[in-house]
């Protein structure tokens, strides 16, 4: 039996996962099921940093990674972030990198940012 | 000149500021108008750019410039005017609003409400009196996350942190993905001041250990840091001898709590509620100065973004009904006060003719409990409801709904305190 902390939600539940069957007991809520789970098997993760942006008010284009990624890939994500160059006006949504690292997840802009 | 004059002025236009404007427009307002100081409305949720935001409210999982864009959206669809760049001097309790921006000079302006929503500040280095040098490299964990979120600056390379609060945790992350070494966090409490899934999320992930009971002792450094002394504490909090760790690092990060910014709310007349540092408050978010609202983290600070906006948005559903109909009706008032374990309670109290069905009152408590029953009781000592939780920890407010049939049975003052099984 591996205890861990669900992290979904601010709740923080306690759940208790069978490393055989990874059936999940302590969970409030299904997505604590799919957590428990996930941590044993394939961790993962949602990315959010921020990129350059010229154009803007600011210096910094905060984005995340529209879903989760593999754990394991997150320093990676990171690293494909730091040649990025958006140009202002942005929109939420916006896809900043596509399929980062292979992961089939995009990396979105997070903030609507207006040309100066 | 003649003043120009406001159903609602709302002072911040932040997370509170935005929900208590949208919801003073759904209520029937007509003239509203937010105050905001910074060049763009959002405040914090701007720099907060970490997903986790929004799970109550919009049941999804936003970060925080993602949540300010919905708010900044709605309010937008709405008639109500904005002023950034502006701050606001004094709030008076006549409800004039006395401000200043580059645009309109100084101005004064007249409303029938006002709702404060001022947020908080960090605590700073002179707050906690830590001994040492002087150098640069100590930051709040709020200034590093704006160098580093908006202005593009990294702010070092090898980092301690001192507190567990969220900022803190969220920052050991932030810095940790940026390429820096975060070597310790270091919590005077035996408990964390944060989240539970940011101990995990935040430190675990990164292996970034966590030393409760323990505290900085001594800073180092002529122009720039070069270590900090941490020390294991006592339960008096005292440091004890023999017990040193040196720590070489160029930058310490602070996350020793929030002050609820009140210099405006002191300034209009209404009274302070000490357990909170913050405005008493009734029901409806009301102060004890009538027709002026507060509402977030201005009254009390909060772990979660959604229930500033829950808070906000009675504050200014509260606000436009007294711009159009006038105080509340007068009839009994109850005080809710601190029982066992418990700090504070928002609302300070609760004016009956104002509650429909419930009151939700929120509390935090002074300790970590297990099983606990919180239970609401009345000056007769009658149990008028209580409610089981697993766990409470200072780090997570609470709250209880209580139904009005059970508090009109409540003789006298209540009472909100925690059991622990």
């Amino acid at each position: 039996m591996a205890n861990i902390i669900c992290i979904v939600c601010p709740k923080g539940c306690r759940l208790t996962v069978d490393e055989k069957t990874l059936a999940v007991t302590g969970n409030g809520c299904p997505r604590g099921a799919e957590y428990g789970k996930n941590e044993l098997t394939h961790p993962v993760r949602v990315v959010t940093s921020t990129v350059r942006v010229e154009g803007a008010a600011i210096a910094r284009c905060p984005v995340k990674t529209a879903g989760s990624v593999p754990k394991e890939k997150m320093a990676g994500v990171m690293r494909a972030l730091d040649g990025v160059r958006l140009t202002a006006p942005v929109k939420r949504g916006d896809i900043a990198v596509a399929d980062v690292c292979g992961t089939g997840v995009d990396v979105v802009v997070t903030r609507d940012l207006p040309a100066r | 000149m003649a003043n120009e004059r406001y159903d609602v002025i709302v002072v911040g236009g932040g997370p509170a500021g935005l929900a208590a404007a949208e919801a003073a427009a759904r209520g029937g307002a007509k003239r509203i108008l937010i105050l905001e100081r910074d060049a763009k409305l959002g405040g914090i949720l701007n720099q907060c750019i970490h997903n986790g935001f929004g799970l109550h409210y919009f049941k999804e999982e936003l970060t925080g410039p993602e949540y300010a864009g919905r708010f900044i959206e709605l309010v937008e669809k709405t008639d109500v005017e904005v002023k950034t760049d502006t701050m606001v001097l004094a709030v008076t309790p006549e409800k004039q609003v006395h401000a200043v921006n580059a645009r309109d000079g100084y101005i004064v302006l007249d409303a029938a409400a006002v709702v404060l929503c001022m947020g908080c500040r960090e605590r700073t280095r002179g707050a906690i009196s830590i001994p040492g040098r002087r150098p640069s490299g100590v930051f709040t964990a709020g200034a590093a996350q704006r160098y580093l979120n908006i202005e593009g600056y990294m702010v070092g390379r090898r980092v301690v942190i001192l507190g567990s609060g969220d900022i803190g945790l969220i920052m050991a992350r932030r810095m940790t993905l940026e390429g820096a070494k975060v070597l310790a966090c270091v919590e005077v409490m035996p408990y964390s001041g944060g989240l539970t899934r940011n101990i995990v999320q935040c430190l675990h992930d990164f292996d970034i250990p966590l030393y409760l009971s323990h505290t900085v002792t001594n800073i180092e450094g002529e122009s720039r840091l070069t270590g900090v002394t941490v020390q294991k504490v006592d339960e008096n909090r005292a440091p004890i001898p023999g017990t040193e760790m040196h720590f070489d690092c160029d930058t310490l990060l602070l996350s020793v709590g929030l002050i609820p910014e009140n210099e405006l709310s002191s300034g209009a007349g209404v009274e302070m509620d000490r357990r909170h540092s913050g405005p008493m408050v009734y029901e409806n978010m009301e102060t004890s100065v009538p027709g002026i609202f507060a509402a977030g983290n201005v009254v009390h600070v909060h772990d979660l973004v959604d229930f500033v906006t829950g808070e906000s948005q009675r504050a200014g559903a509260a606000a436009a009904r007294f711009a159009q109909s006038g105080p509340s009706p007068e009839g009994r008032v109850i005080e809710v006060k601190n029982g066992a374990a418990v700090t504070y309670t928002v609302p300070g109290r609760i004016r009956m003719a104002n509650v429909e069905k419930t009151v939700e009152i929120f509390f935090r408590v002074n300790r970590v409990c297990g099983d606990s029953v919180i239970r609401v009781t009345d000056e007769g000592g009658a149990a008028l409801a209580s409610f089981k939780r697993e766990h409470l920890a200072p780090g997570e407010m609470e709250h209880v709904s209580m139904p009005k049939v059970l508090l009109e049975k409540a003789v006298g003052a209540i009472t909100v305190g925690v059991e622990e099984a």
